[in-house]
């Protein structure tokens, strides 16, 4: 081992090694990229034949959100979409880890976790369409709107851990009610202030919040070894409080180290820090090219990680999944897929006048009087058209 | 309550009264419980309200912000105090991208009934960072509500009122005047509503326009000017954003000239935006261009030279010259 010269240790890339794409032996794995069911000492648990049916049906259709709003936006009906080609496991392992009282604030990709929750797939094309910024009610749905901003949203988690403190809904004991806060983000996000104060505030106050960083390995072009010098799992330490490093592309496993967070932090035992190694097999957004940072050979190595496939294999080896299962999950898939080209293409565009409508609970007479005067202005042009 | 009290006390106390009236009001910051704030307008209320309820934070403004959003979007009314100015801008972000659009963003489903505290303006002889006056920064993001108290009635009735709107409202308080005079407060005279201005001191001949610290030297110019015989009008703007304008425009009608002082740097500052709109409407009332004084397009300078920075009773008074002159 190197030791570097000014005497305070040994360097760390010579500890923990460049980037690797087998998490290290850190990983929390349940099911190996072969389909093998693994154990883990302290986060392995039992799944129902319906459960792993519950969680390859979501993956798929989780998939075909993705593939047909990536479609979409070739064809010109969004500006822009989010991929999430190969996190599949990681966002539906840590939604299904959810309870209904329980409540998530993601960032701009959680496409998997929204269908967990129930939002209505069309309501996050609304957002990349340009109709709205995001139109399902959080309240209803325990699912923060779309954050753009990197990191933001985990203060927001944060505070309203807090809440959920002074409310009395943490460590209670009562299962239907104690709760918890899932803050989503990924590794770029790890760089900023935002996250860290997020950090300081949910070790200081011990809020109920549970950190899932998707270690995907790409913030646009810049790699993860931009990002952190040491295994992102770790940084919980510095902070006190549990980081775990899970298998982003074994739902299993991050169903399980989720639910085990989430507990946790139900039980006011504080947060958790859970790193969910996974790749981002395509694009940052419809609008990069990652042919131009990233080798191919990268992405072959991931391919063969693919977590709906390695769940099927465990399944059909198994007897818990047969051709009719995997026929009838592809056809609602198929349905899903016709409904979002259909319901997208349908949705109508805002009316110009919405602008002005809730930027304030208690309108302003300044920008009411600027709406009447767009609106007369508008009026105008219908006079003239007549 | 009928009492002499200081801007502090006042504020002391109006957010006592919010805090007894709604269980849902937090106050957070940095050192605002043991110790009651640096100026210590949150004196004694973590005593009485509890930590849970009166807050001592971590040492980071984006996170003290941030986390008030996410406690308004669990029903809380957070009342956060940046404890100066120049440390506003790590919350900045969270203040414009955040606070400002979420009940936008959300087509009003999740409201920010948050009141951000801010101790504004100069003349007290700190060192950098601590004597800015980032209004306009605010009263240009669409989403916040910007007010300025300049006496200690409004700062009591002015943060209740604040906590008490459904929008988050940036709440200016002037640093230098939190201890300085005392003032009566009758409860029984009921206040103006928070968004509006108000005529301090009637005038003929020229309007001048104030908010917060520069209230107090409009007053006094208005007192110099009266001896040679001119007579001012004072307007204390009182709300940034929205802008009342209605007693501006009344005003400067009969002046037909309009003074605008205030702390923060002239360029692209509220004086632009009031000078605009009275030229908007009040064009041929107009004897006189509306003139501006206030701090130049500097950095802020060094506190031993601070004075030839801020607007003072001169300074106003010369630009009242200029416009009589006219």
């Amino acid at each position: 081992m190197h030791v570097s010269h000014h005497g305070f240790g040994p360097d760390l890339v010579e500890v923990f090694g460049p980037s690797q794409t087998d998490g290290g032996p850190e990983l929390v794995q349940l099911l190996t990229p072969e389909g093998e069911r693994t154990h883990h000492p302290e986060f392995d648990r039992d799944f129902s034949a319906e459960e792993l049916r519950g969680f390859y049906r979501d993956m798929v259709l989780t998939r075909r959100i993705d593939t047909e709003a990536t479609a979409l936006q070739r064809h010109g009906e969004l500006g822009i979409w989010a991929q999430l080609l190969g996190q599949e496991a990681a966002q539906i392992g840590a939604g299904r880890a959810l309870r209904p009282q329980d409540h998530v604030f993601p960032t701009y990709r959680e496409h998997g976790v929204a269908w967990c929750r129930g939002v209505d797939p069309l309501a996050l094309l609304g957002l990349f369409r340009g109709v709205d910024h995001g139109s399902w009610d959080p309240a209803e749905f325990g699912f923060g709107l779309y954050t753009i901003v990197i990191g933001a949203q985990a203060l927001h988690a944060t505070g309203y851990a807090m809440g959920m403190q002074r409310d009395g809904v943490v460590g209670t004991g009562d299962p239907e009610r104690d709760a918890a806060v899932v803050a989503h983000f990924g590794d770029g996000a790890s760089s900023q202030g935002d996250v860290n104060e997020a950090f300081i505030f949910a070790a200081s106050y011990q809020a109920p919040v549970v950190f899932f960083c998707q270690n995907n390995q790409w913030a646009i072009s810049e790699p993860i070894e931009r990002q952190s010098r040491i295994p992102l799992y770790q940084r919980a330490l510095g902070f006190g409080f549990p980081g775990v490093r899970v298998d982003g592309n074994d739902v299993l496993a991050t169903y399980a180290v989720t639910q085990a967070a989430l507990q946790r932090a139900r039980d006011g035992q504080g947060p958790t820090l859970v790193e969910a190694y996974t790749y981002r097999m395509g694009a940052h957004t419809t609008t990069d090219d990652p042919t131009r940072y990233r080798l191919s050979d990268d992405v072959e190595r991931w391919k063969l990680k693919d977590p709906i496939s390695r769940l099927e294999v465990y399944m059909r080896r198994n007897g818990l999944a047969d051709a009719e299962l995997v026929d009838a999950v592809k056809e609602e898939a198929d349905e899903l897929g016709h409904r979002l080209r259909e319901g997208c293409k349908a949705m109508p565009d805002p009316r110009a006048l919405d602008m002005f409508d809730h930027v304030y609970a208690e309108e302003t007479e300044e920008l009411r009087v600027q709406r009447e005067g767009y609106a007369a202005y508008l009026a105008t042009f219908e006079e003239a058209g007549r | 309550m009928s009492e002499q009290i200081t801007l502090a006390k006042g504020l002391n106390a109006g957010l006592r009264k919010a805090m007894e009236g709604d269980p849902k009001v937090l106050v957070m910051g940095e050192d605002v419980g043991k110790l009651g704030g640096v100026f210590r307008i949150t004196d004694g209320l973590q005593k009485d309200f509890g930590e849970d309820r009166v807050i001592d934070s971590p040492l980071a403004e984006s996170g003290i912000v941030g986390t008030a959003v996410g406690l308004a979007l669990r029903g809380y009314r957070p009342v956060v105090e940046i404890q100066f100015d120049g440390f506003v801008y790590p919350a900045y972000d969270q203040i414009v991208c955040q606070v400002a659009k979420m009940h936008y963003r959300s087509k009003g489903r999740s409201p920010m009934p948050m009141v951000i505290r801010i101790p504004f303006g100069g003349g007290i002889g700190a060192v950098e960072h601590h004597s800015e006056s980032p209004e306009a920064q605010f009263a240009h993001t669409p989403g916040l509500k910007v007010v300025a108290c300049s006496n200690p009635v409004d700062g009591y009735w002015m943060i209740q009122q604040a906590i008490a709107c459904d929008d988050p409202v940036i709440f200016l308080e002037p640093k230098r005047q939190y201890h300085a005079d005392k003032v009566l407060l009758d409860e029984s005279i009921s206040p103006d509503p928070l968004f509006s201005s108000r005529v301090v001191r009637r005038g003929e001949h020229a309007t001048l326009l104030a908010y917060g610290p520069t209230v107090k030297t409009a007053l006094a110019a208005a007192d110099a000017a009266a001896v040679e015989g001119k007579s001012l009008e004072v307007i204390d703007l009182r709300t940034l954003s929205p802008l009342d304008m209605g007693p501006v425009l009344d005003s400067v009608r009969r002046t037909g000239r309009a003074v605008v002082a205030h702390e923060a740097h002239v360029n692209l500052g509220l004086g632009a935006e009031l000078a605009a709109r009275i030229t908007e409407e009040c064009f041929y009332s107009l004897e006189a261009p509306v003139l501006r004084v206030g701090g130049f397009d500097t950095p802020y300078p060094a506190s031993r030279i601070e004075e030839e920075f801020l607007p003072d009773l001169d300074r106003v008074l010369d630009a009242v010259d200029r416009s009589l002159d006219y």
